[in-house]
Order: structure tokens, then C-alpha cells, then sequence
């Protein structure tokens, strides 16, 4: 699934001015517990989170997340957006919630990411 | 002092040899962890897997070692009054070393069981504190090594083989 599909799926907005929306996404994570987004040590995965500090950007640097979703209509401080776009990270804000979000991606056929 | 250790039983004579030799690193990295710094900690975690990536490191090891290392870092921001951390890298293996400035920890055993914190509200709301910090750290890492001192400093190594 690409980041454009999600984008369509979530009815989300794109926050980061850079953004490679054909990039293939091959899985999904969703927690807003930063030690449970660090078992995603397997694979590259998308992030599902309601958590808008700049450690969820620094966990890009030990995890390499392809993008960020931020649920519940959560829209993230002006400096956590230059944080992604420095390192090209493609961050959404969708209204919707991280229960509803998740459920529309899988049952699209993005699968979880191995853990 | 209380101590705890664990070692994957794989890695156990290169482990021994390494304690007791001692080598000079390929490259030595040194950060500065301050107290409560949320900004500025996990920099030098991604150092360290920079300078490793540029090394040729399978990417899933790569990854291992920068969660046990960040977990460990974000630790001494939350849980100390500031610290160290020294990054050793060479070869085969690297070697990362985290010293904080106190207040020790009260009991190892209770620390590393998942889901048991200390972290206060500040920290939560942030998403951590989910008490899975030192088990993280195990799992991902070939050698684990905690003294610590209650009312003292802490000291933690972990070392992490590329193969």
C-alpha cells in the first residue's frame, strides 16, 4: 500500500512540506507507549500514534519509520514537523481514531509489522 | 552494591575475552546526558547508529542496538541526575557504557520485571514509563550489565555482536 492509498483511507492531511506519497508501506504499528513502538526492531513499519513530542521523531532515528499517523485529530508542534522533514519522515493527522484508523488499514490489506 | 548481569550464552568466551582484554576501540563516541534534557536525549543513541550504518551493519542489527541504547539513554534522562553515556565501537561488536550521577536504583530484580516503573507523570505523558525500559534493553542486547549503588550512581553496559 502506498502513503497516497493511507492518506485517502485515514481522510488525512499531509503536515511536512516533503513528501514521497508513492512510497510503499509495507506494514502498520500503532501504540502511544514509546517502549512498545521499539519492539518494531524487525522491519521498516508506518506509525499509528496519538503521542506528539519530539521523542516520536528521535524514535525514527532507531527504528526507521517510513511515516507517521497522528490519530484523534492530534496535529503536532511546528518543530516536531521540521524534525521529520530534516529527515525526509512524512507525517499525516487524520480526525479519526487510532482503534478506527487501524481497523480500515488492515482491513485493506496492510498487515502488522513483525515484532 | 547490588549487581545484575546477563549474557547471551553464544556470545560467552568472546565475552570473557573481551572483559578481560580490554581492546582499544575502533572509534570512541562520549555524550553527555542531562537531567530531564526530553530534547536533546537520543541524540547520541542515533550517533552511534549513524557512525555503525556507514560501517555496512545489517539494518535489524543496527536497529537492536539503537533501541537498547536509546532505552538506556532515555533512562538516565528520566530516572538520574544526569550521566554519560561512552560508546565504544569496533569490529565485531559494540560496546556502550552509561554512568549517571545517582540516585542508584533500590532493587535490580524489581526494575527488570516488565511493567514495573518509577517514571511520574511527566514522564508517562510523554509515553514512556511503560516499565518495559530494562527489559528492552535485554532483549536486544548480547551482554547486559547493571551496578548500582541506592543513594549512589548507576552504571550500565551492553554489548551488542554484528553476526
Amino acid at each position: 500500500m502506498t502513503l497516497r492509498e493511507i492518506l485517502s483511507l485515514l481522510e488525512a492531511e499531509v503536515l511536512t512540506s516533503t513528501a514521497d506519497l508513492e512510497k510503499e508501506v509495507p506494514c502498520a504499528f500503532a501504540s502511544d507507549l514509546i517502549s512498545d513502538i521499539l519492539m518494531c526492531t524487525k522491519e521498516p513499519t508506518l506509525l499509528l500514534t496519538g503521542l506528539t513530542n519530539p521523542q516520536v521523531i528521535r524514535l525514527s532515528d532507531m527504528i526507521d519509520l517510513l511515516g507517521i499517523v497522528f490519530v484523534r485529530g492530534k496535529v503536532p508542534p511546528q518543530e516536531l514537523i521540521e524534525m521529520a522533514e530534516e529527515r525526509k519522515l512524512v507525517l499525516f493527522t487524520t480526525k479519526l481514531t487510532m482503534y478506527r484508523s487501524s481497523g480500515i488499514l488492515y482491513n485493506s490489506g496492510l498487515r502488522s509489522c513483525k515484532i | 552494591m547490588a549487581e545484575y548481569w546477563n549474557i547471551n550464552p553464544q556470545y560467552e568466551t568472546a565475552v570473557k575475552h573481551f572483559l578481560a582484554n580490554k581492546p582499544e576501540a575502533e572509534v570512541t563516541l562520549e555524550f553527555e546526558i542531562g537531567v530531564r534534557d526530553f530534547v536533546n536525549s537520543g541524540k547520541g543513541s542515533a550517533e552511534v547508529k549513524n557512525v555503525l550504518k556507514r560501517l555496512g551493519i545489517d539494518p535489524t542489527i543496527l536497529r537492536r542496538i539503537a533501541v537498547a541504547s536509546y532505552e538506556a539513554e532515555i533512562n538516565v534522562t528520566a530516572h538520574s541526575n544526569g550521566g554519560h553515556m561512552t560508546s565504544c565501537v569496533y569490529d565485531d561488536l559494540v560496546y556502550i557504557r552509561f554512568v549517571d550521577k545517582g540516585p542508584g536504583i533500590s532493587d535490580i530484580e524489581q526494575a527488570m520485571v516488565p511493567g514495573w516503573s518509577t517514571a511520574d507523570d511527566l514522564v508517562r505523558e510523554m509515553g514512556f514509563g511503560a516499565g518495559l525500559g530494562l527489559p528492552n534493553i535485554k532483549k536486544n542486547s548480547d551482554v547486559m550489565h547493571i551496578t548500582s549503588e541506592y543513594g549512589d550512581s548507576t552504571a550500565l553496559e551492553i554489548m551488542i555482536f554484528y553476526a
